[in-house]
């Protein structure tokens, strides 16, 4: 029974550790510009599909590496070709808007639609026919009595709190980090002081797309099916998780993440699984009516 | 006389296109489109109350409409014919004819009351919170859908066509094409005149500023209530007649993709402008099925010009690619949408001289 739980209680931190990466991405650009990029799931699904296209390349070629190699190579370009989907979404679709001052829910919009542009492109281009991503680690199995923990969950859980210490570090004490709450803050008053807004835009986005690929990667290693939707409903749920830890908090988005990993997983324990979606979010739906502004939220004050 | 215009132009285009679908001059295909454009309007216009005129970002209209859907489809299965699971019919299937329409209010009633579910959580919550609880609203109801066996679950539920043909064998008239007009006739009056009475003005009193409304005596949270209520509801009617005009239901269909849908119809009409959301549904059904020939007459144009290699096929899902671009395009030059929140008659004023829509 108790080795029951822990081993739910691993699987709960692994999943976990996908919706922190995810709702770590939408807080990050949500904390800066009050946009939830509704095409972040869909960054994810990309940062997956590159992943695989990268890998399956490298190991395409006539020399053939380790697979810790193969690996070393395809995380770095895989963050860095997401970061560049998410770079050219914010440059081609969002700032457009920005810049003629359009209402946020008209960015909002566009960002749903993006998302849908890049699922069903992919739908269009690749065809529906399911990718399966190359094994690049051996599998470990480390077992300790009756529970067993495989080497990836330790690494997915173990990037996911790397992350976050990461942009917990650059949004607390670096400059550029200080720059974007200055923007979160008062959008106008920023660039009056001098602090380019749009690099700093641009970085955020940079940041948050780049770990959305890191996580389609290591979502890509731990269940090598890829397909088109795969990042449609890990983001709602990653965004709602995100809400839920507060958002535009960093810790909040982290938190959040594992909440929900917890409660998913929880409720698969006791319920049968197609009732994981209805509880878990019943569950959540209820901390939003009880705190309003999620966890971490700060409730805005309305001037008269 | 300015009064009758609309009225009378409504009644002679129904009475002509149910008079043609009978007489079978317009085939099923477009008599399918009609009901579906209608069907949309009814959507996008009940939509427009929430995210227009209230200016809350809601996302979960088709949560709603599900629960219409079944709600009328189980009622109409249950009472008007022999199946399965519920048992032979409760009535006589010749009074479908008279009952259906009951039966369509009762989905929209059942509709109305899941909105309470989103309602409630308004009184508090703002903006993007908002917006989590309806995409979780329409999450939680279809996954109860898909959880309750008896009505089928995941697989779907069906039985609708017989609902159908008890009610063209009383009276030899296609049925749910009328209805479909009726209801989406009575939706944008409803709509009209609530927007524009003056206990609905609180709406837009609330989409300027809801402290300020509150201070100028507008019950907001009662008004936010009606508002999700009234928007629940006539999406749960759309259901109704969406289901009945598929014969067939699947709680999938109705997920956060179909939101999205309504969400396109909103603010490619405009928010707040009834007429817009009229035309936006109209060109938005229009668009969709024109798509489905544009898509492989392109196909072959492409191919013929050698632009695309003989293996590769545009398929339909380049539909899905095709409206969501045009959107964004839509809001980099025209955010505002097709009409802005102006109706027909402040774009063109001389249409004034015709017609007085209340």
């Amino acid at each position: 029974m108790l080795a029951s739980i822990i081993q739910n209680l691993f699987n709960a931190f692994q999943w976990g550790s996908f919706y922190s990466l995810i709702a770590l991405g939408y807080t990050l650009v949500y904390g800066v510009l009050r946009l939830i990029n509704f095409a972040h799931g869909d960054i994810f699904m990309v940062g997956a599909y590159i992943a695989f296209f990268i890998a399956t390349a490298i190991l395409g070629m006539a020399v053939s590496l380790p697979g810790w190699m193969v690996l070393a190579m395809v995380i770095p370009l895989t963050m860095i070709l997401t970061a560049l989907v998410g770079v050219s979404l914010e440059r081609i679709a969002y700032r457009p808007l920005r810049r003629k001052g359009a209402h946020r829910l008209y960015v909002v919009i566009t960002a749903l639609m993006c998302g849908l542009v890049l699922e069903n492109g992919n739908l269009a281009l690749l065809g529906a026919s399911r990718k399966s991503f190359p094994e690049l680690v051996d599998k470990v199995v480390y077992t300790v009595g009756d529970l067993s923990m495989t080497n990836l969950k330790i690494g997915v859980v173990f990037s996911a709190i790397l992350v976050f210490i990461f942009l917990q570090f650059i949004v607390t004490k670096t400059k550029i980090g200080m720059a974007m709450r200055a923007i979160s803050y008062d959008k106008f008053a920023v660039p009056l002081m001098g602090i380019p807004i749009d690099t700093v835009i641009v970085f955020t986005f940079i940041l948050g797309s780049s770990f959305a690929g890191l996580a389609g990667l290591l979502f890509a290693l731990s269940y090598p099916i890829l397909d088109p939707y795969m990042g449609a409903m890990i983001g709602w749920k990653a965004f709602i998780a995100a809400v839920v830890g507060g958002i535009g908090d960093i810790r909040g988005a982290f938190l959040g993440g594992f909440l929900l990993g917890f409660v998913e997983i929880l409720v698969v324990a006791v319920f049968p699984s197609t009732y994981r979606d209805l509880i878990a979010f019943a569950i959540l739906m209820t901390i939003l009516c009880i705190k309003p502004t999620g966890m971490f939220g700060v409730a805005g004050t309305t001037k008269i | 006389m300015r009064k009758l215009t609309v009225p009378t132009l409504l009644l002679a285009i129904t009475g002509v296109i149910v008079f043609m679908s009978h007489q079978e001059y317009i085939d099923l295909y477009i008599q399918s489109v009609i009901m579906f454009m209608g069907v949309n309007i009814i959507l996008s216009t009940s939509f427009n109350i929430v995210n227009g005129y209230m200016g809350e970002f809601a996302c979960g209209h088709a949560g709603f409409m599900a629960v219409g859907a079944y709600v009328t489809s189980v009622v109409n299965v249950m009472l008007f014919t022999d199946d399965k699971v519920f048992g032979a019919a409760l009535l006589p299937p010749e009074t479908a004819v008279y009952l259906f329409p009951f039966t369509l209010l009762i989905g929209g009633a059942a509709a109305a009351v899941a909105g309470v579910l989103v309602a409630i959580p308004s009184f508090k919550t703002r903006d993007d919170y908002l917006a989590i609880i309806t995409i979780a609203a329409n999450f939680i109801i279809i996954s109860t859908i898909i959880n309750i066996d008896k009505i089928g679950g995941a697989r779907g539920f069906m039985g609708m066509k017989k609902v159908l043909f008890a009610m063209t064998d009383s009276y030899d008239i296609p049925w749910i094409l009328l209805w479909v007009m009726i209801f989406t006739f009575g939706t944008v009056f409803i709509i009209r005149r609530y927007v524009t009475s003056t206990y609905g003005k609180g709406i837009i009193a609330i989409k300027q500023d809801e402290v300020a409304a509150e201070i100028m005596s507008v019950n907001t949270n009662r008004m936010k209530l009606v508002a999700f209520m009234l928007s629940s509801g006539l999406a749960g009617i759309a259901g109704g007649l969406f289901a009945h005009i598929l014969g067939y239901i699947n709680p999938n269909s109705f997920g956060i993709l179909k939101s999205t849908e309504c969400l396109v119809m909103v603010y490619l009409g405009g928010m707040g402008s009834l007429s817009g959301s009229v035309i936006s549904a109209i060109l938005f059904t229009l668009l969709l099925e024109s798509l489905r020939f544009i898509i492989p007459w392109m196909d072959t144009a492409m191919h013929y010009i050698n632009l695309l290699p003989d293996s590769y096929e545009l398929s339909q899902v380049w539909k899905w690619v095709i409206i969501p671009l045009i959107l964004i395009l839509l809001m980099q030059f025209r955010p505002e949408g097709i009409m802005g929140n102006r109706e027909l008659s402040d774009v063109f004023p001389k249409l004034k001289k015709f017609y007085s829509f209340k």
